[in-house]
């Protein structure tokens, strides 16, 4: 008997009294309601209390904010999607007060070590946001793969106020995750952190030192 | 490279405790720490009904434990048609095989590690090296642990025992990093020393804090981002789990999540929430070619059969119990000489390991209730020490042994004086008979009396019974009352 059986036998042939499934009352989870400022607001503080940088823009001025963002750091070059608006916007702007943009056009077995040593700033788009706990929905794509927003030290994600949902469980019910799950789904809540020593934080031990949310407060023309 | 916990010896608990009591420098680090995770735990609480949610999470995981074998096929049908490959494991020994032959089949040399205790459980590690391969871990506070060549002294921060400098010592040692107490100076080079690793491995391994069965969805929770890069970078991943943490729905996540992660470290949420559901379609351009789950029993379905023990299966592994418990907090923990110390350690390991092993491990504690009070899956751990108190010197009528090594502590001599107490508490004329012989010979009590008297004076007997002082009294009063 194959160890698969053998361990669903043990579990199927249990001793004990039969086993009655409790109902689960999820009220207590459905209890905030807060109004679109509040949501804002709240996403804002509770990110920013975890090292994350929030900036409200209109959609008119983003591409400014960027610039501001990314000239203050110094950042050499920029890995932006290729198909989606954002990266569109960007190739259209022609600015110069923006680096280079760099593309994410083939396997990463082809590039890993450029990719972890060259790259300094990514921008993607985010599923929107929560806010509860301060956090950005990603659901990596082909135009924007999963460790974008992952191996450059700093990553700028782009989030539609209006995307802005109250609880992780309002999200995911509101976009029907159930119905069909991405090969990975993240949420992102600050840039990459550790307490391991004496319970110190440190920021960027494995992903991103900086994480910058624009927030794109109006609605699309 | 790494030691195996299997040197350890699990009897020798009291050794261990009291070495750890004898050093300042182990308490003053524990202290510091879990003062620190208890008041950021309460602080995240205070916008929740916390006992109403904390209802709701033991709820969630009752429902997933009363339907797990159909939810452990359903998890497997699920991840199958995603692409993913399903293995089972009876005990550690199948786990490490199984997870050695799918690295053999892939030429793996170098496998990059995320945190998991089951692969703790496991001794995985241990077992990659003996036969050829690198195990490295990848989290900050494993990797520190296995520099040290020691093991997690804690299931969410596995180097709370160490203080920064013993660590800047260490990686100085061990790696040539420049000495330092800037904490994110080492966490810099730590971070460099392992990225070229992640870009080497052939391998990653992680565990699992929720697998859920209705879409086949692996999920993580980490804040550093080497969970994410450990089940992204290598070309193969390989999930380690036990078989209890399989939820029912995506939705069952939201409450659990939300209750584990403030639980554990007083986070609203961590920093990555990392669901994995498939590998890498032909289309995209990252993410592992093989995803594996291996489930791992290890003695969890003997748990399983018992209605009182299956409690111990809810844990979402958040460590809030052993933040608060005083003993724990006291003696570290590494004095457990477990894979899993504190209060969860106490009523699991028993189980894994056999009560012969680990029956000293049930009466290190005070049964003051901490751990009870904050577990938020709502575990009634206190019930269960005392349980395994009882099924180590061999139960009761009431409660037939059941667990692996009953009866360890079962001492005959034990058993005849609670013999002979019984006999002399069930008839009221051996009742007043032994107390008034006792009383009488009080002055030949002892005054020692083992442990018990090494920081406690001995009680004293009185100069007479309860009895003849309400005969006394009612005497003194002028006869009897009714």
């Amino acid at each position: 008997m194959s160890a698969r059986e053998q361990i669903l036998q043990r579990l199927r042939q249990r001793q004990g009294q039969p086993l009655t499934a409790p109902p689960c009352d999820f009220s207590v989870m459905e209890q905030r309601d807060w109004s679109e400022a509040e949501k804002l607001d709240r996403f804002e503080r509770t990110l920013e209390s975890v090292h994350g940088e929030v900036h409200r823009v209109s959609r008119g001025q983003w591409l400014d904010r960027l610039a501001e963002v990314l000239t203050t750091r110094g950042t050499r070059n920029l890995l932006a999607p290729i198909n989606h608006w954002i990266g569109s916007a960007l190739r259209e702007a022609q600015r110069d007060d923006l680096p280079p943009l760099l593309a994410y056009d083939r396997p990463i077995d082809g590039w890993k070590p450029e990719l972890f040593n060259q790259v300094d700033a990514s921008i993607t788009s985010t599923r929107g946001g929560i806010a509860e706990t301060g956090s950005l929905i990603l659901w990596p794509t082909v135009d924007e793969p999963r460790l974008m927003s992952l191996v450059p030290p700093v990553h700028v994600a782009v989030l539609e106020a209006s995307q802005l949902y109250t609880t992780f469980l309002e999200a995911m019910r509101a976009q029907d995750w159930a119905a069909g799950m991405p090969t990975n789904a993240l949420l992102i809540s600050g840039p990459s952190k550790t307490a391991d020593i004496e319970q110190t934080l440190a920021y960027g031990v494995h992903g991103p030192k900086e994480l910058i949310v624009l927030v794109i407060e109006d609605d699309p023309v | 490279m790494s030691q195996s916990p299997h040197h350890i010896d699990v009897r020798e608990f009291h050794h261990r405790a009291q070495a750890a009591i004898d050093s300042p420098k182990i308490r003053r680090n524990f202290r510091k720490a879990m003062d620190g995770l208890i008041s950021k735990r309460k602080t995240a609480f205070e916008d929740w009904d916390l006992d109403t949610l904390r209802t709701l999470g033991a709820n969630i995981r009752l429902k997933a434990l009363a339907q797990l074998p159909d939810l452990l096929v359903q998890l497997e049908q699920q991840l199958i048609a995603n692409g993913v490959k399903v293995h089972w494991a009876n005990d550690s020994e199948e786990a490490c095989h199984l997870v050695r032959d799918i690295c053999l089949r892939r030429q793996a040399k170098r496998v990059i590690k995320g945190k998991s205790m089951v692969s703790e459980e496991m001794e995985l590690n241990h077992y990659l090296e003996e036969h050829g391969i690198e195990a490295l871990e990848s989290d900050l506070g494993e990797y520190i642990v296995q520099l040290a060549e020691e093991t997690p002294s804690h299931i969410i921060m596995p180097a709370i025992h160490k203080n920064t400098e013993e660590i800047s010592d260490l990686m100085h040692d061990r790696t040539g990093t420049e000495r330092s107490n800037d904490v994110e100076y080492l966490t810099a080079s730590a971070r460099q020393q392992l990225r070229e690793k992640f870009m080497q491995a052939d391998v990653g391994i992680s565990g699992v804090n929720f697998a859920v069965a209705e879409t086949g969805t692996l999920c993580l929770v980490e804040n550093e981002g080497n969970g994410r890069l450990t089940t992204t970078v290598p070309s193969c991943h390989i999930a380690v789990t036990g078989i209890e943490k399989v939820v029912t729905s995506l939705e069952d996540v939201a409450p659990l999540l939300a209750l584990l992660t403030r639980s554990a470290t007083g986070q609203h949420i961590t920093t990555y929430f990392n669901m994995i559901s498939s590998p890498r379609r032909a289309e995209e351009l990252d993410g592992p070619e093989e995803v594996h789950l291996v489930l791992v029993d290890n003695g969890r379905s003997s748990i399983y059969q018992d209605d009182e023990l299956l409690d111990t299966l809810r844990c979402i592994r958040c460590g809030a119990c052993m933040n608060h418990c005083p003993v724990y907090t006291r003696v570290g923990g590494h004095a457990y000489g477990t894979t899993y110390p504190g209060p969860i350690g106490k009523i699991l390991m028993p189980h894994l390991l056999g009560l012969d092993e680990t029956r000293h491990l049930p009466t290190a504690s005070s049964l003051c209730g901490a751990c009870g009070e904050v577990c938020p899956v709502r575990i009634p751990i206190p019930d269960l020490l005392v349980r395994l108190r009882q099924e180590s010197v061999d139960g009761d009528h009431l409660h037939p042994a059941r667990v692996r090594g009953h009866g360890s502590k079962r001492s005959a001599m034990e058993a005849l004086a609670w013999k002979g107490w019984r006999w002399m508490h069930t008839s009221a004329g051996r009742y007043r008979f032994g107390t008034g012989i006792a009383t009488r010979l009080r002055a030949l009590q002892p005054q020692h009396l083992g442990a018990w008297t090494r920081y406690r004076s001995a009680p004293r007997l009185a100069p007479k019974s309860l009895h003849e002082l309400v005969r006394e009294r009612q005497t003194s009063r002028g006869g009897k009352s009714s």
